[in-house]
């Protein structure tokens, strides 16, 4: 293995949940205020990811009031607390910038059943 | 103690500061290094001692260069460049990367990756003119200069030319990482010169 492989291997984190766009997390987002830090929640679906080794990221949208909200989170960042599955979606695109266009009812994602 | 070593580029790659933040680097091998010999004012005129870094294989070094490196006693090296001493050291002396630590700002020198011959768009970052719409100006220079007065191009015109393949310096660089079991710096943002390329380290001159 290069020595920037391995360099990148060290910094994954093993803790993240396998999920993709679609699925409905919840993200625990570190925040420090002064010397003050706290958790904040990040809930919505996740309607893109990118995968690329210590770069990897994806995007998680909620309606925030009337508005949509969209948040970029790294995947391998250390100042995320940690990522709840709540449920996985049904969808059939990897990306899923067709929500961006819909509203209420029509942006509902169907549940993934498991047998 | 030495003020720089000589290092290869690695690559780029990029790593997390402790607050979250994305910190694009520059992963250097760099050292060790070894002292061949010492320049001083009384026989040279400057304070400087020379190091040689990577490793050459005997049979591809003449019998002068061999003599000379067999004054440090530890085989024959690819690359010779001197630095500036800072206190004593002695040949023979070996350097590696933990004159640097974390927070050190760095100036890195290397030869840029060549470009060719390029025109001014590329190389001076002129805006050239339209593309459609019958344009006849695209990427051209535009005017060099005036008529009668001065009836010459003045010095330094910024025109074609080859671009790249010389030294460049990158100054101020923060020092992000120091591993000195796998001799490894990161260094923050870009470093010129491609990869595997010989870069010199000096501590920063505006640090």
């Amino acid at each position: 293995m290069n020595i920037i492989d391995r360099l990148e291997q060290e910094q994954l984190r093993k803790d993240v949940p396998h999920f993709k766009a679609g699925d409905t997390l919840k993200v625990h987002v570190k925040i420090t205020e002064g010397d003050k830090q706290r958790i904040q929640v990040f809930e919505g679906i996740c309607i893109k990811r990118v995968n690329s080794g210590l770069g990897s990221s994806y995007t998680v949208r909620k309606i925030s009031g009337t508005v949509g909200v969209e948040r970029i989170f790294p995947l391998h960042s250390p100042s995320i607390e940690r990522v709840d599955l709540v449920r996985v979606g049904k969808v059939r695109r990897a990306k899923l910038y067709y929500l961006r266009n819909l509203r209420g009812k029509a942006a509902r994602i169907a549940e993934k059943r498991t047998a | 103690m030495i003020n720089g070593l000589l290092g290869k580029k690695i690559g780029m790659s990029q790593t997390y500061a402790a607050d979250g933040r994305r910190i694009p680097v520059t992963v250097i091998e760099a050292g060790p290094c070894t002292v061949l010999q010492l320049k001083t004012v009384g026989t040279d005129g400057y304070d400087a001692a020379q190091l040689g870094f990577g490793v050459k294989s005997a049979h591809r070094v003449n019998k002068p260069e061999m003599g000379h490196f067999k004054k440090a006693g530890q085989g024959a090296f690819a690359f010779v460049r001197e630095f500036q001493t800072a206190g004593t050291c002695a040949v023979g002396d070996q350097f590696s990367c933990d004159i640097f630590k974390p927070g050190d700002r760095i100036d890195v020198t290397a030869t840029s990756k060549g470009k060719g011959f390029q025109g001014v768009i590329k190389r001076w970052g002129f805006s050239g003119g339209r593309a459609s719409h019958g344009s006849m100006f695209k990427r051209r220079t535009g005017s060099i200069g005036q008529s009668a007065t001065p009836a010459r191009v003045v010095k330094g015109k910024k025109m074609p030319g080859q671009m790249g393949n010389q030294r460049t310096t990158t100054q101020n660089l923060v020092v992000v990482d120091v591993r000195p079991e796998q001799n490894l710096i990161l260094v923050c943002g870009a470093v010129p010169g491609p990869k595997n390329g010989l870069v010199e380290i000096r501590k920063g001159i505006k640090a």
